[in-house]
């Protein structure tokens, strides 16, 4: 009887937690097909009228360029960050789990660091370092790092040298009998079986630069070059006086790549979560 | 004895070649570490005895460490970020567990209730989610619809210099998401046994909490405190687009503090300077719990 009674108010209390958890993103998404006087108005939840050309309204909100052109780039250099961390990150996933080499342990402690030193130590240097090398004001300081294994490299190493250690030995050595070489056996066998890992891999490294925003504002100065960050953030402080129920739905438009990427991947990135307790 | 040698020459070569091939595949990584991570990291500490921005530079020693102790803001973006940290932190931590404790058991919707709360965390980064905050608690704001039912006058909660930094620790521990998810994987391998014994015993809900759950927990809660602490102190995007570090530098966090200095005010040794500060700041803090972690945390003795 006590366990059915404690049941109940469990279930009442999450629901309540849920709903004012999640209030923000709803009034957020309410907001974005409201008329401007009723977002602030209070009282009314539901929009009286529900003004979906909030969404066209702030696509062409700002001067000279669209949300069309921000999302265009970002998912080019999301492309290209994620294209860099999977080859670079199961490369060297393979060598530190496969292969024996000098000062390997050296290297895996150095790698280990790297995932405890915090990036703004690095921030002014490596900003230095990238203007000098001509790369300011494009993508290239955003993507090159991840095709040699700097973007959150040190955790997307850990989790494929982790993964391809599980991965029975005896599948490589029956290819060494059949005459393969380190080569051979990193693309036949040992990378059809990481899929799951590539693919967490790349799940990540999608959110992670999607969400990233402190880089891209160093690195992009030209609108023409926008985030979807920077554009949203260029239409935040050029807000004051237009529409906030356009600028809610770009901010809406902004988060569903994430969303739809972290539940159709779901299952993949639990574990990563789980074994690492980075963020999504 | 010809026949060893060769044996042994053939071995020597093919351990040169697998050497070899390893570095191969290491070379990305190795590369990248080098330019993009080691060397930055060298450079970083040699400007920070310097006067320097892009152009020019002038070795002062710890000329930019000794300006740093009389740095009103400085120490300003120091009390704010450790005030950032002891709140948002246990708040955190302290909430995720006690949903995830309610969220062990498998019952009708709980997969449906792991994925709404864990989604907080998951666009919590966002600019997005900083622009909603700025309007939610802005002086239009819900919260103050909400506050007002207890009569309490409406107010820009981020604007006001004594609320300013509580609206960030807010959303921090609205994201508790990603800590509970990995409480929760943590509760599922303490074994049911102990909990089928207890009851046996009598013990109550609570009892079980302290004495099984929270004991066999307590690894995973130093990882948890290590890494949320750890992020704590990185505070930036919130902080640069809901506060931008006012009012009265009640949100000037370090990371703010060095973003400014070397990307507004072009002082880039002096920037380097704080940002040494910082990382001793965090070793600090990590040492300290890792080593008060043995006077808490319960290991299996097997």
């Amino acid at each position: 009887m006590t366990n059915q009674r404690h049941r109940i108010l469990k279930f009442i209390f999450l629901i309540a937690l849920t709903l004012i958890m999640l209030y923000p993103v709803i009034w957020l998404f309410l907001g974005s097909v409201k008329a401007n006087n009723e977002i602030f108005a209070g009282g009314r939840i539901l929009p009286s009228v529900w003004k979906w050309e909030n969404y066209k309204a702030g696509w062409y909100a700002l001067p000279r360029f669209t949300f069309g052109t921000f999302f265009m780039n970002t998912f080019k250099l999301v492309f290209f960050v994620v294209l860099g961390s999977i080859v670079s990150t199961t490369l060297a996933g393979y060598a530190f789990a496969r292969l024996d080499f000098p000062f390997k342990n050296l290297l895996f402690t150095v790698l280990l660091a790297t995932l405890m030193l915090p990036e703004q130590v690095l921030l002014v240097p490596r900003y230095v370092l990238f203007s000098k090398l001509g790369w300011v004001n494009s993508y290239k300081a955003l993507t090159i790092p991840a095709f040699f294994g700097q973007f959150s490299g040190g955790f997307f190493i850990y989790l494929m040298t982790q993964f391809i250690r599980g991965i029975p030995r005896e599948l490589d050595e029956a290819a060494v009998v059949d005459g393969c070489g380190t080569f051979r056996i990193f693309w036949h066998v040992i990378l059809p079986n990481c899929k799951p890992v590539v693919f967490s891999v790349g799940l990540f490294a999608f959110m992670w630069s999607w969400n990233d925003f402190l880089n891209q504002l160093l690195y992009i100065n030209d609108v023409g070059r926008f985030t979807v960050s920077l554009g949203l953030r260029l239409f935040l402080d050029s807000a004051a006086a237009v529409s906030w129920g356009s600028l809610f739905a770009m901010s809406i438009l902004t988060l569903i790549p994430v969303i739809f990427v972290f539940y159709v991947g779901q299952e993949f990135l639990v574990d990563g979560i789980a074994t690492t307790g980075l963020k999504g | 004895m010809v026949n060893m040698l060769k044996d042994r020459f053939a071995q020597g070569s093919r351990v040169g070649r697998n050497n070899m091939t390893a570095f191969l595949f290491l070379a990305p990584w190795l590369i990248g570490i080098f330019v993009f991570t080691l060397w930055p990291f060298i450079t970083s500490f040699t400007m920070s005895l310097q006067e320097t921005n892009l152009f020019v530079s002038k070795w002062v020693g710890l000329e930019n460490y000794k300006q740093l102790l009389s740095d009103r803001r400085f120490i300003k973006s120091i009390q704010v970020t450790l005030k950032f940290v002891f709140l948002s932190v246990p708040l955190k931590l302290a909430f995720a567990l006690f949903v995830a404790v309610m969220l062990k058991e498998r019952f009708r919707g709980v997969n449906f209730f792991r994925s709404a709360l864990y989604f907080p965390s998951l666009i919590g980064g966002s600019v997005a989610v900083a622009a909603m905050w700025t309007q939610l608690f802005g002086l239009r704001g819900v919260i103050n619809d909400v506050v007002g039912i207890f009569g309490i006058r409406p107010r820009s909660w981020i604007a006001d210099p004594s609320t300013a930094l509580y609206t960030l620790v807010i959303l921090a521990v609205w994201q508790f998401g990603s800590s509970m998810v990995i409480f929760l994987s943590g509760l599922n391998n303490i074994p049911q046994s102990l909990y089928e014994a207890a009851e046996i015993d009598g013990a109550s809900r609570l009892r079980r909490f302290f004495h099984i759950t929270l004991p066999m927990l307590s690894p995973i809660i130093l990882f948890n405190l290590v890494l949320q602490t750890i992020g704590a102190f990185q505070t930036f995007t919130q902080a640069f687009i809901i506060t931008k570090g006012g009012p009265l530098n009640e949100t000037l966090f370090m990371v703010l503090y060095i973003y400014n200095k070397a990307f507004t005010a072009s002082e880039m040794g002096y920037a380097s300077a704080l940002s040494w500060v910082l990382l001793f700041i965090i070793l600090a803090f990590t040492l300290l719990i890792l080593r008060t972690s043995k006077y808490w945390v319960y290991y299996e003795a097997e």
